[in-house]
């Protein structure tokens, strides 16, 4: 394990010099990370055909697919019963006063939001229907319904298998329910589950290096060089610096362990959104009369044969797998971030997490991609994609609004990476231990990659971010088939109290029931 | 049965002066007195991952906090003068974990004091003492 540190470090010092000698830095950078990149890409979104149909489908995206098709009818469509419950336990409904000063469900889910709401849904619906059309965004908003009882899933049993440590801190997350959940099972489940947490650790390190780092920082280049003027911009070669001033800002709270900026970021971040999804429905407003349009538009086109290469299966798997980048639902990663809630029911967290695709795939992406087809920004536009593709929708009807953007841009992808970074570091200390010297090449490593990530194209990002990170849910799923009836137990048992207004309930802090 | 009187302490000098007045209503009705320390915390607040994973862990060390510096000198003190008096630590909104608190108690009156808050944060937001007078269950007595 020194060896991998060691060998990784190295690689940093060989690309030092490149760094210093000027001219095309960027590209550079980007002819060294790129094939590297492809590969990675080529072994995890490694295409299966479709039947009867020229278009492919990635096999790790018809694998999260199935999986919440799967969970949705295990759990008779727990994403649609359980979303009363689970605004109850949000609005703190069951918030004992006694308790209080622990994590809330509110803060939990807040916390899993702010690594979550971001470029993958103001970004990722532009490239969804750049390259799938309209139609992408009906599949989109299906796989986000879907996603939400993957979620569920998922960050009930984070809950339920969390460690609490010695010292009083939480732990939790997929490593910990793979291991600790399918131990349960027998020793020969034991092994595997050791297994499947060590490798769903790898690949979350990785995502943590790539969607969540690389593909912010270069998303937020890419919008920032655009509203400086974009070719001609003084940023236009300059994504090193860029990407080292982004990494210096990450550093202050990683390594400079500077809270208040961490602090400030999650308080900002939620406002952000709030302006977004405002900016959005005055946009759609302002259009109402197109709306029905719009939405027949995106129904037509998801069934149209016509659209897009390889027909309506193509267009559903660009929107499948846009929204599972978007949701990160089968990913495991929200889980890390919902298991520090103070509950006795892991199922009640599970019905919170229903809220996280809700929020961020279909509130987010529906006004994210009215905005887009109502302005008509993708048929003009074309050859913009991304968040170049939203802002420039988002222009045509406030003009201002590009600078607000790219602010909300760099700094939903500054706390994804502070989020990540978080994620990462877990995964990281899990397979190496929690020393202090790993930690800290970790976060070095991390940095590096920040820097990287805005020097790069963005088709070369897209394919590595999206490989790595959907890789996570390789492990992360097959482990939860296993544990599919845990989960069962666990929401008949919170229904049942439920349903019968069992739950002490307090209304300002005074027990009514 | 005694009825009580419940004080609200901020680790200020008006709060101490707030106990001292509940002593001497406390004494002369014959009542006893509960001390609260409320820790400002909002379930609504928003907070990194790390924070979270830290959070229960910090919870005790705020409570452990409160207990060995504001309210177990003072309850010692009480109870060597030979007052019946309890105490309690509590996270949340000053004034309306307050009011929950005096309902859950049953308490007969609410005594603060008014120093505490800044003028600015008092214009903002309204002062604790100001929010109790609106909302408790019981008799507030605000100490100058």
């Amino acid at each position: 394990m020194p060896r991998h540190a060691t060998a990784l470090s190295a690689l940093c010092l060989l690309l030092a010099p490149g760094l210093l000698s000027a001219e095309s830095l960027d590209q550079r950078i980007d002819g060294w990370v790129t094939p590297l990149a492809n590969m990675v890409e080529r072994i995890i979104l490694f295409p299966l055909p479709i039947p009867g149909s020229e278009a492919n489908v990635p096999f790790v995206v018809a694998w999260l697919v199935i999986a919440a098709v799967v969970f949705t009818f295990y759990f008779r469509f727990i994403n649609l019963r359980g979303m009363g419950a689970g605004f109850r336990l949000v609005r703190g409904d069951y918030n004992d006063p006694r308790a209080a000063g622990e994590v809330t469900h509110f803060q939990a889910l807040a916390t899993a939001l702010s690594g979550t709401v971001g470029l993958g849904n103001i970004a990722g619906v532009a490239i969804a229907v750049s390259i799938g059309g309209p139609g992408a965004v009906f599949w989109m908003i299906l796989a986000g319904f879907l996603g939400m009882t993957s979620k569920f899933t998922e960050c009930t049993l984070g809950v339920k298998y969390r460690q609490e440590n010695p010292d009083g801190t939480v732990s939790g997350g997929p490593m910990y329910y793979l291991s600790r959940g399918l131990a349960e099972k027998g020793p020969g489940f034991a092994r595997l589950g050791k297994v499947l947490a060590v490798v769903f650790a790898i690949f979350c390190v990785g995502g943590s290096f790539g969607g969540a780092n690389m593909f912010q920082s270069n998303q937020s280049f890419q919008q920032v060089m655009g509203i400086t003027g974009g070719e001609a911009s003084w940023w236009a070669d300059k994504g090193w610096l860029f990407g080292l001033i982004l990494a210096f800002f990450v550093a202050l709270v990683i390594i400079g362990g500077i809270r208040s900026i961490a602090r400030v970021t999650a308080k900002i971040v939620p406002v952000m959104a709030v302006l977004y999804i405002t900016a959005g429905l005055v946009v759609i407003g302002v259009h109402i009369d197109q709306v029905p349009a719009a939405f027949a538009l995106i129904i037509t086109s998801a069934f149209g044969v016509q659209s897009v290469a390889g027909g309506a299966l193509g267009v559903l798997a660009i929107g499948f797998q846009r929204a599972a980048f978007s949701t990160e639902a089968g990913i495991g990663s929200a889980a890390i971030a919902h298991s520090a809630v103070k509950t006795r029911h892991p199922a009640s967290e599970g019905l919170v997490a229903l809220y996280e695709p809700f929020i961020d795939t279909i509130v987010v992406c529906t006004i994210t991609a009215l905005v887009i087809i109502i302005s008509g920004m993708w048929v003009e536009g074309a050859g913009m994609s991304g968040v170049e593709l939203t802002s420039s929708a988002f222009e045509s009807a406030i003009s201002w609004f590009p600078y607000v953007l790219a602010l909300a841009v760099v700094l939903f992808a500054y706390s994804t990476m502070l989020a990540w970074s978080y994620y990462g570091l877990k995964c990281w200390t899990y397979l190496f231990g929690e020393t202090r010297r790993m930690e800290i090449t970790y976060k070095l490593l991390f940095l590096f990659f920040v820097v990287a990530g805005a020097t790069m194209h963005l088709t070369a990002i897209i394919g590595f971010s999206d490989a790595m990170i959907l890789a996570m849910a390789f492990p992360n799923l097959l482990g939860i088939y296993f544990l599919l009836p845990v989960v069962r137990r666990e929401i008949n048992k919170y229904w049942q109290k439920y349903k019968n207004d069992e739950l002490p309930r307090f209304q300002h802090g005074v027990r009514v029931k | 049965m005694h009825g009580k009187i419940l004080v609200g302490l901020d680790g200020t000098e008006g709060g101490d002066r707030a106990l001292d007045a509940a002593e001497k209503h406390a004494r002369a009705a014959g009542m006893a007195v509960t001390i609260c320390y409320v820790i400002p915390w909002s379930p609504f607040s928003f907070s990194t991952p790390e924070e979270n994973a830290m959070r229960h862990k910090r919870r005790e060390e705020e409570l452990e906090t409160a207990e060995n510096k504001i309210l177990k000198p003072r309850r010692e003190k009480l109870e060597a003068d030979g007052m019946l008096v309890d105490s309690i630590a509590r996270h949340g909104h000053p004034a309306k974990t307050l009011v929950a608190l005096a309902d859950e108690l049953e308490a007969e009156m609410i005594v603060v004091g008014r120093v505490g808050d800044t003028p600015m944060k008092t214009r903002l937001f309204g002062g604790t003492a100001a929010a109790l007078v609106q909302m408790a269950p019981c008799p507030v007595l605000v100490v100058p």
